[in-house]
């Protein structure tokens, strides 16, 4: 499955991280691949409810938005969501973004993980595991082998 | 010109089949073959191994050329190196945002303790 996972310890209380990940009031100081502004934060943490973020992408200088539905909603400890980018751009098809929420001595683990990324092959090619080919090719081409 | 998103889903596509993953490996480790080379490991026929050459041609990870009666084929870079950009990106962009969250939340909790809580 094409997902990527990320951990990040953070020094406050879960129930804060949660907050900041799941209203808009939050999102809107951090969503984004740069410094570039959120323009456009909705949200309805509730299962069912939507969301829909549009950021300003400062490399390009070119808004991008998506949006999708909170597939679960566990305050404080987890929060599932789905994720489309409108119109496709840059990318079609639908994805999943999952967070959960651990208590540790200096407040919290977040481990973020943003998978079916590339969903219809990477639904079909999960038992292939090709990521394993592509680490291998990968250093490959580390070696400056075209 | 092919756009990206296309080219992306021919390269996984190709990758997302063991037999071909195999062909791929072999053409790394022996830096190109023949056909009747690259068969000779798998218990498949020739048209088959053929077939899953077509697939990896198409989405541009593997040449092939003819000199004489010969087909050598050779791994090409390009696609994988932007299916790995590819993947980069999205990991690019949510580490730049979890550490934009990761300071946030730790502001919203210094004011927190400031109000006595």
């Amino acid at each position: 499955m094409t997902s990527l996972t990320l951990v990040r310890r953070i020094r406050a209380r879960p129930q804060i991280v949660f907050d900041a990940v799941t209203t808009a009031e939050g999102i809107a100081q951090w969503w984004g691949p740069d410094a570039g502004p959120v323009l456009v934060a909705e949200t309805d943490p509730r299962v069912g409810g939507r969301y829909r973020v549009r950021f300003l992408r400062m490399l390009d200088n070119i808004e991008y938005e998506s949006s999708g539905e909170f597939l679960e909603v566990v305050r404080p400890e987890r929060v599932v969501m789905s994720w489309r980018w409108k119109d496709g751009v840059p990318d079609p098809g639908e994805s999943r973004v999952e967070m959960t929420l651990k208590t540790i001595p200096e407040g919290t683990e977040l481990t973020f993980t943003h998978s079916q990324l590339h969903d219809e092959e990477s639904r079909r090619s999960h038992e292939g595991g090709w990521m394993g080919a592509l680490d291998k090719l990968e250093a490959r081409y580390a070696r400056g082998n075209a | 010109m092919v756009n990206i998103p296309e080219r992306l889903d021919r390269t996984f596509r190709a990758l997302a089949d063991p037999t071909r993953r195999a062909i791929l490996a072999q053409l790394e480790r022996r830096d190109g073959g023949t056909i009747s080379e690259l068969a000779e490991p798998f218990s498949i026929l020739l048209p088959a191994v053929m077939k899953h050459l077509d697939v990896l041609a198409k989405a541009g990870l593997v040449t092939r050329s003819k000199s004489g009666r010969t087909v050598t084929v050779r791994l090409r870079a390009q696609p994988m190196r932007e299916a790995m950009d590819w993947l980069q990106r999205y990991e690019r962009f949510w580490s730049s945002s979890l550490d934009r969250l990761a300071s946030y939340a730790q502001s919203k909790e210094a004011e927190a303790r400031k109000k006595g809580r």
